[in-house]
């Protein structure tokens, strides 16, 4: 039978709340499936006009082009520290605190936990990579024992250099947030898992229900040296041994 | 205008912040400005803003950089080893372009230092404490009324001219009470709106706040803007005091605490026949160097007194060049001088 | 004409506090007035002090080479402050705790037993006041009338009002005991 082209309905599409500029993150990068489920999230819950976009030190420091919402691009470490100013200067303002694991989990580990301990009523995307994408691929608090970084070039010590830091565990013991998980988009039920969990986190803050974190386990082909179908096969089989995915506060 | 009130120079600063409009102010203790603070934390609240104790300086001046992308007014005050801290931040500001306010009641240094007054933080607050190519408007108040009508006018340039902008106190100035005018609170739904502030793209296009661009011609576009923004700074907002300099043979260059203490030495120099003026900088950036390039075609000497080694000293040389002799004279550490020590000083020069 | 007074001694002896009232009543007199204390640490159990400057149109430094009073609450105030006092001027020490004489010839002594006037007062706490009292009638620097409205302006600002009876008497006690010697 011949398809008739005016009668097909269009279920998939860009979300409206990203623009066209093309994508700066390498081939492979799931940093590309994350900002997709942000933008469908933000069309779905209707926010784009009251979202601040937050592009912190890192790959996704141009994180402000991909968004038709206002953004604010910040010091490293610093994300969860202005998304702070930003959410008490207008509680109205829907906050996205986007941010990878040396920004999270290093540099900013006291704005992160200190802003998770008050319960901002903000939303925090943390990207695990395991890596330093954006400065060629050194380690980072997350890098598993024995990864072979550019500064841990015969691997991760952990005499040396300390274990991975499962730092969405360390928010889990604070009194205030109220939704902390791990979630990766290494498969189908996973990228519909981490729409679910992101979905939620921006609820809860419409909701003024406080601080929700999702972070989201993802791969970096090009520092990893690896195949991208090969990286997501490495997270499903290894990195998730180190983090467990799943929810590990829900107090919504 | 109300009636006088006795108050500490700290809380001055803070019920001036207040009656400016700041929204939004975020610190961490230390002293000799703790009771800065203590007077956001009680007021804050209870007008229905906000007051966050941060967890570092480096939190409190991110916070700022929030707040103030927003386009609140927004405030942040410490002391020294503090406004190290918030170097990062003010470069940040200063890079998007973001009004704030910052407060340093500077103490004795380096490192941990000790918490009497000093002045040994002019060269970080007047010449760039953080990277890149950048100034901040600098006030530097002289007594405690004065530290309340800078900081009125502190909010008011920064909005102007899109900058952040610091009181340069001192631990003296901080500590010390007087009789104030508290000036009449800023309704500040008659300010100009900041049509730039990420308030939520609604009806136009997205705002962005950003100090960055990978592409060189592009960042050096951004930087000629700022500088474009300094010169005219420097053009329209220089500020400045001269005191008995008509007559002057000598003249002591001294600002802040440093300058309210030379007031008394010009009446004892004046006991004694020397003919002593003042020439005291308001703006510490834009430093008056016109004013003293004038004035001191007609002194014989202009003699810097500052609580420090010698910082404001270089501006004061770039501005009197040969023209004048120009002897230096500070103490460090905290010490203050006393008005004794500093006609001592005027005395050697004095003919 | 500029007066200036240095009141010193041990942290909890009021020293702070009374010269914050001097300045208040100074304000409320009409008068330019600076008061810059000790602060820090150095007050935590250690000495303490803060300096009053008082002036008819405006007061230039706040810190003082030479005050023309010093309010002596103990003797390592006395031993600190007394060489700086301006020469003509006026000292008050608690007697109850400094049995010293008084070196300089040229200053205006005023010797209050603080610790037993406090005692017959009713509170120990009140010796500020006595002090304050001592040196506002050896002086006449202010009324004692606008010192005690200043002070229960204070302790009422403070939540405090039913402290204000007690310094009262204790104002009144030590502008009794003391002699008026300009």
């Amino acid at each position: 039978m011949p398809t008739d082209l005016d009668n097909m309905v269009k279920v998939f599409s860009r979300p409206k709340s990203l623009t066209d500029v093309r994508s700066t993150y390498c081939p492979g990068c799931q940093h590309g499936i994350l900002t997709r489920i942000i933008g469908q999230t933000i069309d779905e819950l209707e926010i784009a006009e009251r979202t601040v976009i937050i592009a912190p030190v890192g790959c996704s420091v141009f994180a402000y082009l991909w968004y038709r919402c206002d953004a604010v691009q910040v010091a490293h470490g610093r994300a969860s520290a202005v998304a702070t100013g930003i959410k008490r200067a207008d509680p109205k303002l829907i906050v996205l605190s986007y941010q990878g694991d040396g920004d999270f989990a290093s540099i900013g580990t006291a704005e992160s936990i200190h802003a998770a301990n008050r319960g901002e009523n903000i939303t925090v995307i943390f990207v695990n990579n395991q890596v330093y994408g954006m400065t060629g691929g050194e380690m980072a608090p997350t890098s598993l024992v024995g990864q072979k970084t550019t500064t841990t070039p015969g691997g991760r010590d952990a005499a040396l250099f300390g274990y991975p830091i499962r730092f969405s565990e360390m928010i889990a013991q604070l009194d205030a947030p109220v939704y902390v998980t791990r979630q990766a988009l290494y498969d189908t039920k996973r990228i519909i898992d981490t729409t679910k969990a992101i979905k939620k986190a921006f609820t809860n803050q419409v909701e003024g229900k406080g601080y929700s974190l999702v972070e989201v386990l993802s791969t970096c082909p090009t520092n990893w040296h690896m195949k991208p179908v090969e990286a997501s096969k490495h997270i499903a089989d290894v990195v998730t041994k180190v983090y467990p995915l799943g929810d590990l506060v829900d107090r919504g | 205008m109300g009636e006088k009130v006795l108050m500490r120079g700290n809380e001055v600063i803070a019920e001036a912040a207040i009656r400016a409009g700041c929204q939004c102010y975020f610190a961490y203790p230390i002293t000799p400005q703790a009771e800065l603070l203590e007077h956001m934390a009680e007021n804050m609240p209870r007008l229905g803003r906000t007051f966050v104790q941060a967890e570092s300086e480096l939190a409190a001046i991110s916070m700022v950089y929030g707040a103030a992308s927003v386009g609140v007014r927004t405030m942040t005050s410490s002391s020294s080893p503090g406004i190290s801290l918030k170097q990062e931040g003010i470069s940040y500001l200063a890079g998007s372009s973001l009004p704030a306010v910052i407060v340093n009641v500077v103490r004795g240094g380096p490192g941990l230092g000790d918490i009497a007054p000093s002045q040994c933080d002019y060269f970080q607050a007047t010449k760039g404490g953080g990277h890149g190519d950048y100034h901040m408007i600098v006030l530097g108040p002289s007594t405690v009324p004065e530290a309340g009508t800078l900081t009125m006018l502190a909010f008011d340039l920064a909005d102007k001219y899109r900058t952040p902008v610091m009181i340069l106190a001192d631990g003296m100035l901080g500590q010390m009470m007087e009789p104030v005018d508290l000036p009449d609170p800023v309704d500040i739904t008659t300010l100009p709106k900041k049509e730039w502030a990420t308030t939520g793209a609604k009806g136009r296009d997205p705002n962005i706040i950003l100090s960055f661009d990978l592409d060189p011609e592009v960042l050096k576009q951004m930087n000629l803007e700022l500088q474009r923004r300094y010169r005219k700074i420097e053009r329209d907002e220089v500020r400045y005091e001269e005191a008995q300099t008509e007559d002057a043979q000598i003249v002591i260059a001294a600002y802040g605490t440093t300058a309210r203490i030379a007031k008394t030495v010009l009446r004892m120099a004046r006991d004694e026949g020397i003919k002593l003026g003042l020439f005291r900088p308001i703006t510490l950036w834009p430093f008056p160097y016109e004013a003293l390039k004038k004035l001191s075609q007609r002194v014989q000497t202009v003699l810097t007194v500052e609580m420090s080694a010698g910082q404001m000293w270089e501006d004061v040389r770039l501005a009197v060049a040969e023209r004048a002799d120009t002897p230096f004279y500070g103490e460090m550490g905290g010490v203050v001088p006393t008005p004794r020590g500093i006609l001592n000083e005027v005395k050697k020069y004095a003919h | 004409m500029e007066r200036s007074v240095v009141i010193a001694g041990f942290g909890g002896q009021g020293v702070i506090l009374a010269g914050k009232i001097l300045a208040q009543a100074a304000m409320d007199s009409g008068l330019a007035v600076t008061w810059l204390p000790s602060y820090g640490p150095e007050m935590r159990g250690g000495t303490a002090n803060c300096t009053v400057v008082m002036a008819q149109e405006s007061v230039g430094s706040p810190i003082v080479d030479e005050p023309t009073a010093l309010i002596a609450m103990n003797l390592p105030s006395l031993d600190k402050f007394e060489r700086t006092v301006a020469s003509g001027g006026a000292i008050i020490v608690n007697s109850s705790l400094i049995d010293r004489d008084i070196e300089r010839e040229d200053l205006a002594v005023t010797k209050l037993p603080l610790n037993d006037l406090g005692a017959s007062v009713g509170n120990m706490r009140a010796i500020n006041m006595i002090a304050l009292g001592g040196y506002l009638k050896a002086t006449g620097a202010v009324t004692l009338e606008v010192v005690k409205d200043a002070m229960a302006h204070m302790l009422e600002k403070g939540g405090k009002s039913k402290f204000i009876q007690l310094n009262v008497k204790a104002l009144d006690a030590g502008y009794n005991a003391a002699q008026f010697r300009p």
